[in-house]
């Protein structure tokens, strides 16, 4: 009661945290480098951010139904490296379908270990992390995989493609975006999703299949991963190993960056895209100011921190506090 | 009682404001030291918030607030703690993972050197207060194994750990049952007879005209009027406090029952319920009455398809029915308003309108869309219906008040137009206004031809709705009363077990 009360009445720049530090950021950066807000830039910043987007869009309807998923970069490797290897073997065409089951069937390993036996989400994606880890390389003998047609294969249009003048995977990565967020507003399983998340008792108590919700919550997630394989793949060309590790911490960034609850039953699609946009400039911007690489780590994860205390401040009402 | 020296709280003038809502507007309260003073109102009236206030939670925008004479300013609840206010909440605020004692003096364990914990003394000490309130177990004791009871019994001897200048009891008696409230009642009167002033906070005027000296009623965030409790009466306290009389009576036409519309025979869930029979007619209220633990949530959330019988057979409009999940019940026609409404009404951070529609959201689709229109047809019928106060569907249900809540969720299972409808403690912690709508609400449900279970642990609420009363003792139906037939006599016989020892 007393929360979202405060909420209402919050400080209003601290309640668009994000938005205001987003703005800040493009304002310094566009100072300190005249090539930042080129269009040239911003197109490959977005198109760099695709993959994690992509990824992040999954993640972010796992947590708005109360849950997490740690297990999506080793995914990621797993769905790469099976993609581009049976690119050669058994052709794009069906290559691209089997892989897309195979890593629904691991989503689907986290949905019913979590949402039929009720596990701690937590400890069974952290444990498929490296479960899937181990299925790569021992899928893949520990060996990179390429593929040998680079230039002939169609499968080249959904990382390096373009649809007037647009990268594929910013449309990829647009229109899954649009299509997720219009879901979660205004179809029932969205509903459902914000309701389990928020309470899963009185969802339970108010008829709705909350451990099949929560299922439809990682198959979605594998999904996702599996469509940002595919654009990577068709982008790298090939894969090593381990290519998705670290994903999971960048794309939970994001969602936490987005305002997305943790403990669930609320969040937003369209704010995690904003939360990538926004990890992706910052990272953009270090290295036009001729940063090292890490320093993005450090300066990522001083956004983060301030974005959530200004989060949590807004729904406190006040920036330091005793009581919850 | 009432000395002429300096009120041991006075509050003067407080206003408080939420955006769009002046949850306070200039109230006065003050207490004596060693006088019982009631603080009434509705839910939502503004007690909460000044008693939040008062707990250094909320600063107030206007007004003073002065101990023993001097003005004071709280801006923490540790500081209302030391200058002697202490609070008792409504919402037990204990840590169940740790002990009486620990959850007694939490924040001032008795230390030894290195700052280790002295065990023996905080033991003992904490063993003394549990004594003195009459309290029938150990310090020892991890909380989470405590009844609710008693769990406030160490709540309230948290209290008594300072020396308190003024305790605010919220609610207090909500879940205790009658001779844990005699010895609340002492405990009370205890401290009142130490001249430690006592805000109580209830919605029992029964409690309220026993233990009171003044009561203080409140309506809509400004102060009614502050009334002697030994020369006002019920009725004058009531029209105070939601501007009109109570009519308690029941004047209808004569009933007319159709045809049953669920019939259960032999349920058994063991250790639960046995061997439970009971028919519900079209038009007519059933009470479930009986102690907490006698069995009677547990049907309802058989029924509902919450919990598997072992044995039995349940029969809705002639039909026998497999109730597997809360859907399949759903399906059938059947809804359940069920006890809590916080865990298990609603999602309290969604929308008024969403939570209302979420049984059904499924089914109310235009294409692949939810019909958000319909949706709003079904919210604003059922806002106006039963006169729900929320300034607009958007608003969070966490922050309606508990008898808004309640209408929320008894809007949510209306709309389902159910065959049978149970509603589990429609009334609990709600106030007085509320219960009375709901009440009168339940008696048109019946009229309209509604087939209804009504579970209540309060006397007076069985007897107001009902048609029929179903008396549960031990997971066993002791005895069904027509209410023309009924005694409050032979109810209390049949619900304590009286009747079945007599039997056997």
């Amino acid at each position: 009661m007393l929360l979202t009360r405060l909420k209402a009445g919050g400080p209003a720049i601290a309640k668009q945290g994000i938005l205001v530090a987003f703005v800040v950021f493009m304002i310094a950066f566009s100072l300190m480098s005249d090539r930042f807000l080129s269009a040239d830039n911003i197109m490959s910043v977005f198109r760099q951010s695709a993959i994690i987007g992509v990824m992040a869009l999954g993640v972010t309807i796992v947590v708005i139904g109360g849950n997490l998923d740690l297990s999506v970069g080793s995914m990621l490797s797993f769905a790469t490296v099976l993609v581009v290897d049976l690119h050669d073997k058994i052709g794009p065409e069906l290559a691209i379908p089997v892989m897309v089951l195979a890593t629904l069937c691991l989503g689907a390993i986290n949905g019913f270990l979590i949402g039929i036996l009720r596990l701690n989400s937590l400890i069974v994606t952290l444990g498929m992390l490296s479960v899937i880890q181990g299925l790569v390389l021992i899928y893949s003998g520990g060996q990179n995989v390429d593929i040998a047609d680079q230039r002939g294969t169609w499968f080249a249009m959904f990382g390096r493609g373009a649809v007037f003048g647009i990268a594929t995977p910013i449309i990829i990565f647009g229109t899954l975006a649009v299509v997720f967020h219009v879901i979660m507003t205004t179809m029932p399983f969205g509903r459902h999703v914000h309701a389990v998340g928020g309470n899963p008792t009185a969802s339970v108590f108010s008829g709705i299949p909350r451990s099949r919700v929560v299922f439809m919550t990682y198959l979605i997630s594998a999904l996702c991963v599996a469509v940002a394989a595919i654009i990577l793949g068709s982008r790298v060309m090939g894969s090593q190993n381990n290519v998705g590790q670290g994903y999971e911490l960048q794309v939970l960034a994001a969602v936490i960056l987005g305002g997305t609850s943790l403990l669930g039953g609320s969040g937003s699609i369209l704010r995690t895209v904003l939360g990538v946009l926004m990890l992706a400039f910052i990272q953009n911007g270090l290295i036009l100011m001729g940063q090292p690489y890490y320093t993005q780590w450090l300066v990522t994860w001083a956004v983060i921190i301030i974005a959530v205390w200004l989060d949590v401040a807004a729904k406190r009402g006040r920036l330091f506090s005793p009581i919850a | 009682m009432t000395a002429s020296r300096e009120p041991a709280l006075r509050l003067q003038g407080i206003v408080k404001t939420f955006p769009g809502v002046r949850a306070l507007d200039g109230v006065d309260f003050e207490v004596m030291p060693g006088e019982v003073h009631a603080l009434l109102g509705e839910n939502g009236a503004g007690k909460s918030t000044l008693m939040k206030v008062l707990a250094g939670m909320y600063q107030p925008d206007e007004g003073q607030i002065m101990i023993a004479g001097h003005p004071v300013q709280m801006t923490t609840p540790i500081e209302a703690k030391a200058q002697g206010v202490v609070l008792i909440h409504q919402e037990l605020s204990l840590v169940p993972e740790m002990s009486a004692a620990e959850n007694i003096y939490l924040g001032e364990l008795p230390r030894k050197s290195f700052g280790r914990v002295d065990w023996a003394t905080l033991e003992e000490r904490a063993n003394a207060i549990l004594k003195r309130l009459k309290c029938s177990f150990r310090a020892e004791v991890t909380v989470a194994n405590l009844s609710i009871a008693n769990q406030q019994m160490v709540e309230i001897a948290r209290a008594l750990t300072v020396d308190a200048r003024v305790v605010v009891f919220d609610e207090p008696t909500a879940s205790l049952t009658d001779a844990e409230k005699v010895v609340l009642f002492d405990i009370i009167n205890d401290l009142k007879a130490r001249g430690v002033g006592i805000v109580y906070i209830s919605h029992r005027m029964d409690e309220i005209f026993t233990l009171s000296d003044r009561i203080t009623v409140l309506r809509d965030g400004a102060y009614r009027g502050t009334l002697t409790t030994a020369v006002t009466n019920e009725d004058e306290v009531t029209r105070l406090m939601i501007g009109r009389s109570l009519d308690l009576s029941r004047d209808e036409a004569a009933p007319n029952f159709g045809k049953t519309m669920l019939e259960v025979r032999n349920l058994t869930c063991p250790g639960l319920f046995e061997n439970v029979s009971f028919t519900v007619r079209v038009g007519e209220v059933v009470g479930f009455y009986g102690l907490v633990g006698a069995g009677r949530t547990e049907i309802a959330e058989a029924l509902f398809g919450l919990r598997k019988p072992d044995s039995g057979e349940i029969r809705v409009d002639g039909e026998a029915a497999e109730i597997t999940s809360p859907r399949a019940a759903i399906a059938l026609g059947i809804s359940l308003v069920p006890e809590n409404r916080k865990e298990q009404g609603l999602v309290l951070q969604m929308n008024c309108r969403d939570n209302m529609t979420l049984p059904q959201v499924q089914a109310l689709t235009t294409g692949p869309f939810v019909a958000q229109g319909a949706e709003l047809a079904i919210f604003d019928k059922y806002r106006d219906r039963l006169a729900i106060k929320t300034p607009s569907w958007k608003q969070s249900a966490a922050v309606l008040s508990g008898g808004n809540q309640q209408k929320i969720v008894i809007g949510k299972w209306l709309s389902m137009t159910p065959r049978v409808l149970i509603v589990d403690e429609p009334t609990r912690g709600i106030d007085v206004g509320s219960k009375s709508e709901i009440h009168q609400l339940l008696r048109e449900l019946a009229a309209q031809g509604y087939a209804v279970i009504v579970i209540s642990s309060e006397m007076p609420e069985v007897l107001r709705v009902s048609d029929r009363i179903i008396a549960m003792y031990h997971g066993r139906i002791m005895r069904e009363f027509d209410i023309k037939d009924v005694t409050e006599d032979s109810l209390v016989q049949a619900i304590s077990g009286i009747s079945a020892e007599a039997v056997a």
